[in-house]
Order: C-alpha cells, then sequence, then structure tokens
C-alpha cells in the first residue's frame, strides 16, 4: 500500500536536509496561521460593530469600526503574502508530493484562490469604500469578507483534512489513480471536526489577542467608552468560542482515536496497547483509565499503543504531547477565564473589574496563540512520518534541489523583519487620535 | 480536455502580467520620485494602485494552483529545477505585501525613503525572477523530475536574462501608462505629465529588448526563435510590436485611457506569443497527455472554475468600476448625508427582543454542546449546528447590551 517509489521521475532523492525543509515549512505556517484567524474572524468583528451603528447611531460604534478595519486590512496584507509563500513551498520543498497527488488535493486550493479572489476584492471596497458608499452598502460589502475568509480556510483545511484521512483515490503501480477530488477533499471524515476546531479557534485567538492590547491599556487607565465597548466584543467572542472548543476537542480526539490510533498513542506516549489506559499528567499522578475515557467515552475501551507500528512509522513522540499538553492546558485556562468573563457579563451587565482579571487576560492574547501553533503542531507533527497518512512518507515528498538551509535562514530572516514591521505598524495605527475615525474625513482613508 | 488548463494558465498569466506586473512596476517609480513632487507622485502610486493590489496579486496564485492541479509532474519539476527564482519571485512578494501594510503608518520623509527602496527592489525581484524562470522553460532548460535540471544555468542564461529584463521593464512601462491615466482622471496634469514621460522611455526600453529578443533566442534558444518568427508566434510579435508603437503615440498625445488599454494589449500579446512558440507544449519529453491529471480532476477544475468565475467576474468588475470611476479618488463627493443612520434613540432598540435573545441563544448554545459530547455519528451535525448558531446568536446577544456605566454599579 505504501507509496515508497512512484513509479515516475519523481522517485525518492536524497536530501540531507530534510528535517531543515520540515522546519521551514513548520515556520511559514506559524506565520500565516495567526494572520489566518484574523482573516477568518475580524470581519465579522469590524462588520459586527459596523451593524450595531446603524442600528443605534452611536458614533463609538462606528469609530471603532473604521479603526479595525485598517488592522484587518493591514493583516490581510501580511497574510496574502504569507500564504503565497506557503502555496510557494508546496513546490520548493515538497514537489514529490505535488507530483503525485496534485491531481486529487489541488481543486482545494484552486477553489481557494476563488474564495481569496473575493476577499481580496471586498476587503478593498470595504476599506476604501467608507464614506463613498451608502452605509447600507458598506455594511453589505463586508458580507462577502465574512463569507470568503470562512470559505477560503475551508478549502485549505480540506486539504489538511485529506493529507490526514487520504481518500478519492487508488495506488496503482506506485501512482494515484481513479482520482476522485470532490470526494477526497469533501467526502473524507476529517473535514468536519477539522474546519469546526479551526474556526472556533480564530475567534478565540482573533478575540483574546485584540482583548490583550485593550487589556494592557486598561491595566494603564484607558478604561473610556470606546475601549469598553472594544473590550466587550473582543471578550464576548473569545469567551463564547473558548469554552465551545473543549467540545469540539473532545470531538476531534475522539476521531482521531479512531483513525490515527499512533497520533493518539503520542497523546500519552502509550507504550503498549492498554485496556483502560491512563492518562498522565506531567509532573503528577497517573490518573488510571482517563486516556480510555477521553478517546472513547468509556473507561474500559483498549486504546492502542505505539507497538501496534515499527518504530519508524512513529512521529516524534515527545514533541506531540508536549504540544497536545500545551494545547489542552492553555485550552482550559482561557475557557475557565472565559466563564468567569460571561458570569460578570451576564449577571451586572458589565466589565469585569478585578486587577487579576486584567493581568489574565493580557496574558490570554499571547497565550491563545501558543495553543493554537500547539494545536497543529499536534496535528501535523502527530502526522509523521507520512505527509499522505499511512500513503507517502515525507522524506518522498522533499525537493532534491539544494540549499534549503540556506532559504531556511533567509526566510527566516525576513519573517523576524515582517514581524517586527506588523508590531511597528499596529503601535502606529493605534497611537492615531481617535478623533481622526470619528470626524468624516474627505481625504483617502490613510489605510 | 487535456488543454483546456493551459489556456487559463495563459490567461491567468496575461492578466497577473497587466495587473500584477504593473503594481510592481509601480515600485520603481518610487524610487526616481524625488524631493517635494516626489512624494506627491508617490501618494498618488500608492492611491491609484492600494485598492486593487490584494485582487492584483491573486492571480499569480491562481496560475500556480491550477498548475500544480493540471499538470503535477510539470509543476514540481519546474518549481524543484527553478527553485531559486521560485523564492526570490516569493520574497519579493513578502517586500511588496510588507510595503503596501505598511504606508499607512508612514508619517516622516525618511520612512517613506527606506519604504520606497523596499519597493522597488521588490519591484526588480519579482518581475525579474518570474520572467527569467519563463525564459528557462521556454528555453527548454527545465527537464522532467524532482530538481533534475541545473540550479543556476536553468535560470542565469541568456535566454532568462531576456525575459527577465523585458518582464522588469514591461512591468515599468504598464505602472507608468496606467498611472498617467489615473493622475488625468484625477485632474492633475503635473504628476499625469511626469508619468507620460516615464511612460515614454520606458515604452521605449521595453520596445527595444523585445525586438532585440530575438537576436538573442536566435543563439540561445533555435527552437523557440523559429517558434516566434513562424505561424502564431509571428502573429504574436506583430501585433505586439504594433500595439506598442500605437500605444507610445497615444501617450505623447496625452490619450491615456485607450493607450491604458492598447499598451495592455502589446504586452499581452508577447505573454501570449511566447505561450504559442514554446517548442514543447509543456516541458521537453513531456506531452500534454502525459502531464495532464485525470479528466474527472480537470472536470472539476473545470466546474470550479465556472462557479468561481460566477462570483468573481462581477466582483471584480464592481471593484474596478469603483476604482476606475474615481469614487475612492480623494476629490470624490461623499456619500449618504450626515450619518446616514436610522433609529437614533438607540437605548431601547431591540430590549425586548434581547431578554429572550439571550437565554435562548445560551439554551441553543448548551443543548448543542450536550448533543455533540454524546451523540453518535449521525446526531452529531445536529448537536454542532446546535451549538455553533446558539454560539453566534448568543455572542449578538451578549455583545449588543450596552455596558453599564462601571461606576453606577461598582463592579
Amino acid at each position: 500500500m505504501a507509496l515508497d517509489v512512484l513509479a515516475s521521475a519523481f522517485g525518492p532523492v536524497q536530501q540531507d536536509y530534510l528535517l531543515e525543509a520540515r522546519q521551514m515549512q513548520a515556520m511559514s505556517f506559524v506565520a500565516h496561521i495567526p494572520l489566518v484567524c484574523f482573516g477568518v474572524a475580524f470581519p465579522a468583528f469590524v462588520v459586527f460593530a459596523e451593524w450595531r451603528h446603524l442600528r443605534t447611531g452611536d458614533p463609538v460604534y462606528r469609530t471603532l469600526a473604521r479603526r479595525w478595519s485598517k488592522v484587518m486590512l493591514a493583516l490581510f496584507a501580511v497574510g496574502v503574502v504569507t500564504g503565497t509563500i506557503l502555496s510557494f513551498e508546496l513546490g520548493l520543498l515538497w514537489p514529490g508530493f505535488t507530483a503525485a497527488f496534485g491531481d486529487v488535493f489541488g481543486l482545494g486550493f484552486t477553489l481557494e484562490g476563488f474564495s481569496f479572489f473575493t476577499e481580496a476584492i471586498f476587503i478593498a471596497i470595504y476599506v476604501y469604500g467608507w464614506d463613498r458608499l451608502s452605509p447600507r452598502t458598506h455594511l453589505l460589502t463586508g458580507i462577502p469578507v465574512i463569507v470568503s475568509g470562512i470559505t477560503g480556510s475551508f478549502f485549505v483545511i480540506a486539504v489538511n483534512a485529506w493529507m490526514n484521512s487520504p481518500g478519492g483515490f487508488r495506488i496503482e503501480n506506485g501512482e494515484a489513480v481513479d482520482v476522485r477530488p470532490w470526494e477526497a477533499l469533501f467526502g473524507n471524515s476529517y473535514l468536519a471536526h477539522e474546519i469546526v476546531h479551526m474556526y472556533v479557534a480564530a475567534y478565540i485567538v482573533a478575540g483574546f489577542v485584540l482583548a490583550a492590547v485593550y487589556a494592557w491599556g486598561w491595566l494603564r487607565g484607558r478604561r473610556g467608552r470606546y475601549e469598553r465597548t472594544a473590550l466587550t466584543i473582543a471578550l464576548t467572542a473569545a469567551a463564547i468560542a473558548a469554552p465551545v472548543q473543549l467540545i469540539v476537542g473532545d470531538w476531534a480526539a475522539r476521531v482521531v482515536a479512531e483513525e490515527q490510533p499512533v497520533k493518539l498513542a503520542s497523546f500519552e506516549d502509550l507504550r503498549e496497547t492498554t485496556k483502560g489506559a491512563p492518562f498522565t499528567i506531567p509532573g503528577g499522578p497517573e490518573i488510571p483509565d482517563l486516556l480510555s475515557l477521553l478517546a472513547f467515552h468509556d473507561p474500559n475501551a483498549t486504546v492502542e499503543g505505539l507497538d501496534t507500528v515499527p518504530a519508524r512509522d512513529r512521529p516524534p513522540v515527545g514533541i506531540v504531547r508536549a504540544s497536545f499538553l500545551t494545547m489542552v492546558t492553555i485550552g482550559t485556562l482561557l475557557a475557565a477565564l472565559s466563564a468567569w468573563y460571561l458570569l460578570v457579563r451576564v449577571r451586572r451587565r458589565t466589565l469585569p473589574s478585578s486587577r487579576w482579571f486584567w493581568h489574565a487576560a493580557v496574558a490570554a492574547g499571547p497565550l491563545s496563540l501558543v495553543a493554537l501553533i500547539a494545536g497543529w503542531v499536534t496535528t501535523e507533527v502527530g502526522r509523521q512520518p507520512w505527509v499522505v497518512y499511512d500513503v507517502m512518507r515525507t522524506d518522498a515528498a522533499v525537493t532534491g534541489a539544494g540549499g534549503v538551509p540556506v532559504g531556511y535562514a533567509t526566510l527566516a530572516a525576513v519573517y523576524v523583519g515582517v514581524l517586527v514591521a506588523v508590531v511597528w505598524i499596529l503601535r502606529r495605527l493605534a497611537r492615531r487620535p481617535l478623533e481622526e475615525d470619528v470626524e468624516r474625513t474627505a481625504g483617502a482613508p490613510s489605510g | 480536455m487535456a488543454e483546456v488548463p493551459l489556456v487559463l494558465i495563459l490567461v491567468g498569466l496575461v492578466a497577473y502580467t497587466l495587473l500584477g506586473g504593473a503594481d510592481f512596476g509601480a515600485g520603481l517609480w518610487e524610487l526616481t520620485a524625488r524631493g517635494e513632487r516626489g512624494s506627491a507622485l508617490r501618494d498618488h502610486t500608492h492611491r491609484a494602485m492600494a485598492p486593487v493590489w490584494e485582487a492584483n496579486h491573486v492571480w499569480l496564485i491562481f496560475v500556480l494552483t491550477v498548475c500544480w492541479t493540471a499538470y503535477p509532474q510539470a509543476f514540481s519539476s519546474i518549481a524543484s529545477t527553478l527553485t531559486i527564482p521560485l523564492f526570490v519571485a516569493g520574497l519579493g512578494v513578502i517586500l511588496r505585501g510588507a510595503t503596501y501594510a505598511l504606508r499607512a503608518g508612514v508619517s516622516s520623509p525618511r520612512e517613506e525613503g527606506v519604504l520606497s527602496v523596499t519597493f522597488a527592489l521588490s519591484s526588480v525581484l519579482t518581475p525579474f525572477a518570474l520572467g527569467a524562470m519563463v525564459g528557462g522553460i521556454a528555453s527548454q532548460r527545465v527537464p522532467v523530475g524532482n530538481a533534475a535540471g541545473d540550479e543556476i544555468s536553468s535560470w542565469l542564461n541568456p535566454t532568462s536574462i531576456l525575459t527577465g529584463t523585458l518582464a522588469v521593464a514591461t512591468s515599468a512601462y504598464l505602472a507608468a501608462v496606467y498611472l498617467a491615466a489615473d493622475s488625468t482622471r484625477m485632474d492633475d496634469r503635473e504628476i499625469a505629465d511626469a508619468f507620460r514621460k516615464r511612460a515614454v522611455v520606458a515604452g521605449l526600453v521595453a520596445g527595444t529588448i523585445a525586438i532585440a529578443g530575438p537576436l538573442v533566442l536566435r543563439e540561445d534558444a533555435r527552437p523557440l526563435f523559429d517558434g516566434l518568427t513562424s505561424g502564431l508566434g509571428l502573429v504574436a510579435l506583430v501585433v505586439s510590436a504594433l500595439a506598442g508603437v500605437a500605444a507610445l503615440v497615444l501617450v505623447a498625445a496625452r490619450r491615456y485611457e485607450p493607450a491604458r488599454v492598447v499598451a495592455a494589449a502589446a504586452v499581452a500579446a508577447i505573454v501570449a506569443g511566447w505561450g504559442v512558440a514554446q517548442p514543447d507544449p509543456i516541458l521537453p519529453g513531456l506531452s500534454i497527455e502525459e502531464a495532464a491529471a485525470s479528466d474527472a480532476t480537470i472536470t472539476a477544475v473545470l466546474i470550479g472554475f465556472a462557479v468561481g468565475l460566477l462570483i468573481l467576474l462581477p466582483s471584480l468588475a464592481y471593484l474596478f468600476r469603483l476604482v476606475l470611476s474615481g469614487r475612492f479618488d480623494p476629490a470624490a463627493p461623499l456619500a449618504g448625508d450626515g450619518e446616514g443612520t436610522v433609529e437614533l434613540d438607540l437605548r431601547d432598540t431591540g430590549k425586548g427582543g434581547r431578554t429572550i435573545a439571550l437565554p435562548v441563544s445560551g439554551g441553543l448554545l448548551g443543548a448543542g454542546a450536550a448533543i455533540t459530547f454524546i451523540a453518535d455519528d449521525a446526531l452529531r451535525p445536529v448537536g454542532v449546528a446546535a451549538m455553533l448558531v446558539g454560539a453566534v446568536g448568543a455572542f449578538v446577544a451578549l455583545a449588543s447590551l450596552d455596558d453599564a456605566e462601571p461606576t453606577k454599579n461598582g463592579g
């Protein structure tokens, strides 16, 4: 079954820097995925604020929507380029993968291209259309931005879901034949939970990161109506999403337990197949039956161990387990913080006032990013050594070209520069006086 | 069936050259803009390009995705042999995107200068690298296989240098023509004249390279030369030359709007001419049939395309209509009157609904979560849907609640 040799010009090649190639890919994802969260969730916040303005006439909402829309555009621009790099890397780093399976998964990216196109068009119309379109039309042009942000990541995640749960083709003489691209992308059993998990994560990350900025200001006395309104939108979104994520995460884990038992075993470093498998809290006790309970909702369920496959077919267990624990721990803490916020908000109709809450809210921003990345490391490193699970090994996909470390170092340096630049522009935008966005300006928007 | 995606790729390439190319070309002109007027030129460039930058850029993604879906082995061969120019093109894209994002925040001339240099750097890097890739493919230097060709000479050779330089020159030329047209629309005669001068110079340079080109090809890539000097290739070359001259005349006569179209036609003809003149349909030793994905995949791509175009074309038309009609120009009239809003008595809006909305949404969310947690595969979609709808409802209800003044409640 395993596609060790593709019976064409794309046999495995000698690549001394496979690990560097994987790290370069991982780095590119780490740079891009937070921006995806903003691409998915931020337009919804902005359009919500504008909608509140149209409903209530309250200028605070309008100011908020205008200012946020400029941030949204800047982040989208950076997301465009980091996303372009990812598509380049399919050829730069993994030509074996693309050559063998481009016809199976490629459709997802073609569709994503259209989605991305729509998003780019309407985000421009929306941001440059303030005061140039009637208020109602302007609000409506925000809707395609929300929708295409969601569909775009839907198509990309469909590809990732297929890599984890490949179908829609047969292997014959080392080549993929009988290709059924729709089935491959949209008929696989990973798509549903991956999509929902990622969308909910997007609202958590965008919400908490945004809230962290204003929470920082809150601790320094910036607690006006503008700031409170911003915090209300960001925190409410994140706080509803975070507890929901616990349920979605449970669902995801149960699918992984069924379909990728080796990945699941890595979560606990479960060496041998065990009935009533325990779960060990790092530095704490081993809780009997907990892994079985988590993975199958049955304390007596049998969990397959790492020993079900030869050592060369196992992922790097230490990394997978550490990132899984990181994700789960942070996710739980964020859900707890969210519960407190929701309690205060529902009962007292106000924002929490305790200092500890605002310190925690500042921390929640970066922590949510860490959890996001840890989650992707869990699923992607957990898929190793396969690029297409149980079909094609990552070392059969890699490029034969030299200079991988040079490319890696160059891109790393450029991305550090981009990070500095993004922080700089966000600070600049934040320092602009509020009045600039309250009045209708005659000049072109400076965004 | 196997050839259809090739047409899509060619169309995408032409669009990217005409739209994305012009964007990169604008960067070169930022560098030539100095002093007081330089700032005005740069502002104009940014304003004209900003609303369409992202959309113009997507054409490249488009070409790549169709290429690896419809001709996976060809894509992989190209990307792995031409790794260096592809990577360099990527770096240029990053620099361009970064300058675009940062532009909103610059305030001092020094910052503006740094951005201009970065933008100009990307303007050279990306068109040259992508042009050099085309030259490498067209001169048959990319064999089938994983990094099977020479990593250097596949893109650093006479043909590639020619195509790379031509790409930079045509980008600069298109940018100057478009920008002159945009400034005429904005009634800025001085800036229009500045770009007119640039357009003429760049047009002459690009034209010279395009005419001298075949001499280089004759020595370096004979099959390509033969393709360009006979049949459809020759037709494209002649069309390009005629359109190029016509565009120059129109620019000189300050007839910028028709010049925009004719200049674009000249450049499009070059790209199309290369497409038809290429000795191999795809790569040496790889026929279209061998290279193409299965019919099922190509059909799927075409269906996706047809549906996508239904959404894309009206959207694109809307954007370009707004931009080209000057709706986003600084002098354009503001829309609507006053705040253009309704119901200033906001505190009462939907208060009754609100009190119901929150518990209903919360209930739906809770029930959905419970179902998702305990349900089997069949019932799970219901649970997930209820949970998500409930979450959205709860957000709208809860985030719409007016924040009580903390001073009143004591918090």
